[in-house]
């Protein structure tokens, strides 16, 4: 009888090649490729300021006071709903249904209060639970029914859609038969030529606020983790489910802040309003840089894609282009976003 | 064939209690019977390897330590004391850490934040109980501190990320991790499978140093040079049965690759 194989010998193929981790670390390439590993919100900053440079160029009047105050005040709600979908994007989700959510909100705050009479303070308390009801049921969705994000989501886009047009009755709510208070986000502080809404400060007080959340504590560690490998952070002890729910419920949460934004900006309430603001968020997550594969990416890049996305608009109308190319440019900073995050994830191997 | 004397009965019995103990384990799975009644010991300071073809039992003998399975029948004691987990947080919360074969850790993260993901220390104070803070310094200092007990010195600069790290080195966070964390036991799933020489050699070290600290380790490897190179027993699992146990000492590579195949009784 033939010996059985006795002992097998440990496998040699896996030493990395000292050549070349030589010649990687030599390339000035590769050298910029870690450093935006790294940093993944350094591309965003520099394409912010070659935008700005660029149209800037053009047209001077772009780097008027006024004219970068009014683009801060159009990014406010597609930024607000993008720092929302950063949270989603960072767990390997994606929410289809967020810019839904906040006009569902918003028409639940402007109808209760215009035809009602509930006082503002309440109305926006009842946003905010209309807000965390969507979160809590796309979680629920996700965790419990084990369906994929992009599926709930894009149910529940078309759920909330109809409940928008259910409870409002497809009409449009006026500032004017508000309290003031809904519309306060809309006002601006001035100072000299520059012009700040407080929907903005809103806006940038939330970034703080996540950006401080996915940072410095547990629960951010924890967001980046399940993103990573969910399997590995299931091992590592964290409750996955947990984490997910609490994403989807802060998500909710900021589509309801976004909503009182919105209501300030436009000075109404349309249940028609946001409808491109699902889409416009995910691009301002991509060309924040960002992964769509999550685990990876930094709030404060979707900040500057959001502003990407502005100034290029901005830009473009001042050069005297039609809207069309607007879209068109947009479009292909997508495409050019999602390219360089393929190419900066390939340090891994 | 080869002649292996009896193992069983010669194999010097520690004169310590166990640390970990699990008695008659059943696990089917439908109709396939993974663990048909299997007992094992673990005792204070040594490296107990677990053997076996595939599909013999191992992977679910080790799951139902971990708590990552629940055992059908059977039952476990740590340290005499009988324990029942429901899933690898309470195997955790009892001091038993598992390294899987997966790794488990999140490339992304540096490896201070993998050496707590799970357990973040927060700060003291107001920063800590109401903003929640983490205490990001204190645990890489821990952290570095951990890796250095652990005599493991490639590893210089622990706020880089994981996936910059070569094998080697991420097994070396995993089993540091498990090291610092471990207070009962430390069980290894084929924590070599996808290393080079070298650095299957530093993991080895590593497990002796464990030992050394007094600390238990389960080994589970495919690899018997390895096995017979820092086990102090082999359990040998057999279509989910215990085979046999025996020591290094008493048995050859040979014998032990005969038992776990058939072609021989210990």
């Amino acid at each position: 009888m033939s010996t059985p194989p006795s002992g097998t010998v440990a496998t040699a193929a896996s030493a990395p090649d000292p050549a070349t981790e030589f010649l990687a670390r030599q390339s000035r390439l590769g050298r910029a490729r870690s450093v935006l590993h790294r940093h993944p919100a350094v591309s965003p900053a520099v394409v912010l300021v070659a935008a700005i440079a660029v149209f800037g160029t053009i047209n001077e009047r772009l780097l008027l006071p006024a004219n970068l105050s009014l683009i801060l005040q159009q990014v406010a709600v597609v930024g607000t709903v993008a720092l929302a979908q950063t949270l989603i994007i960072l767990t390997a989700g994606i929410d289809l249904s967020i810019g839904a959510a906040m006009v569902l909100a918003s028409m639940v705050i402007a109808t209760t209060a215009s035809e009602l009479g509930v006082p503002g303070a309440l109305a926006l308390l009842l946003g905010l639970l209309v807000g965390l009801a969507t979160g809590a049921l796309n979680g629920v969705l996700v965790t419990r029914l084990k369906l994929p994000p992009f599926i709930v989501t894009l149910g529940t886009f078309n759920v909330f859609v109809a409940l928008t047009l259910l409870y409002s009755g497809g009409a449009t709510v006026r500032g004017a038969d508000m309290p003031g208070l809904l519309t306060l986000t809309g006002a601006p502080i001035t100072i000299g030529d520059v012009r700040i809404t407080i929907g903005v400060l809103i806006m940038f007080a939330l970034y703080v606020v996540v950006g401080y959340a996915l940072t410095r504590t547990a629960w951010g560690r924890h967001v980046y983790a399940v993103g990573d490998d969910k399997e590995a952070a299931r091992l590592a002890g964290i409750k996955v489910n947990r984490v997910l729910l609490s994403v989807y419920l802060a998500a909710g949460a900021i589509a309801a802040v976004c909503a009182w934004i919105q209501i300030g900006r436009t000075n109404a309430a349309s249940p028609n309003a946001g409808v491109d603001l699902n889409l416009d968020s995910i691009t301002a997550v991509v060309i924040g840089g960002t992964s769509l594969f999550g685990g990876r990416g930094t709030v404060w890049g979707t900040l500057l894609g959001a502003l990407i996305v502005g100034v290029f608009r901005g830009g473009l109308s001042l050069a005297g282009l039609d809207v069309l190319y607007q879209t068109l440019a947009v479009g292909i900073l997508v495409i050019a976003a999602v390219s360089i995050d393929q190419w900066i994830r390939k340090v891994r191997n | 064939m080869t002649s292996t004397t009896e193992a069983t009965a010669e194999r010097p019995l520690p004169t310590t209690p166990p640390i970990l103990e699990a008695r008659d384990l059943v696990k089917t799975f439908g109709r396939v019977v993974g663990l048909d009644g299997v007992s094992v010991q673990v005792y204070p300071g040594e490296v107990l390897a677990v053997i076996g073809d595939n599909g013999a039992g191992k992977s679910t003998l080790i799951k139902c330590l971990t708590g990552a399975e629940i055992p059908d029948s059977g039952e476990l004691r740590l340290e005499g004391k009988r324990v029942h987990f429901r899933g690898p947080q309470d195997a955790r919360a009892h001091g038993i850490e598992t390294v899987y074969q997966t790794l488990a850790v999140s490339p992304a993260l540096d490896v201070a934040s993998n050496l707590f993901l799970g357990r973040e220390r927060r700060r003291r104070g107001l920063l800590g109980s109401v903003l929640r803070s983490l205490d990001a310094r204190g645990m890489r200092a821990d952290a570095e501190a951990e890796l250095r007990k652990l005599g493991i010195s490639t590893l210089q600069d622990v706020s880089v990320a994981v996936e910059n790290l070569s094998g080697g080195q991420r097994q070396a966070v995993a089993v540091a991790r498990a090291a610092a964390f471990g207070s009962k036991v430390v069980i290894l799933d084929e924590p070599t499978a996808a290393l080079g020489v070298r650095e299957s050699n530093q993991v080895l070290e590593l497990i002796k140093d464990l030992r050394h600290r007094g600390l238990p380790v389960v080994l589970i490897s495919h690899n018997m040079p390895q096995v017979f190179e820092v086990a102090d027993r082999i359990h040998i699992q057999r279509l989910g049965r215990c085979a046999a146990t025996v020591t290094p000492q008493t048995h050859s590579m040979t014998d032990a690759v005969a038992i776990m195949t058939g072609a021989a009784t210990a």
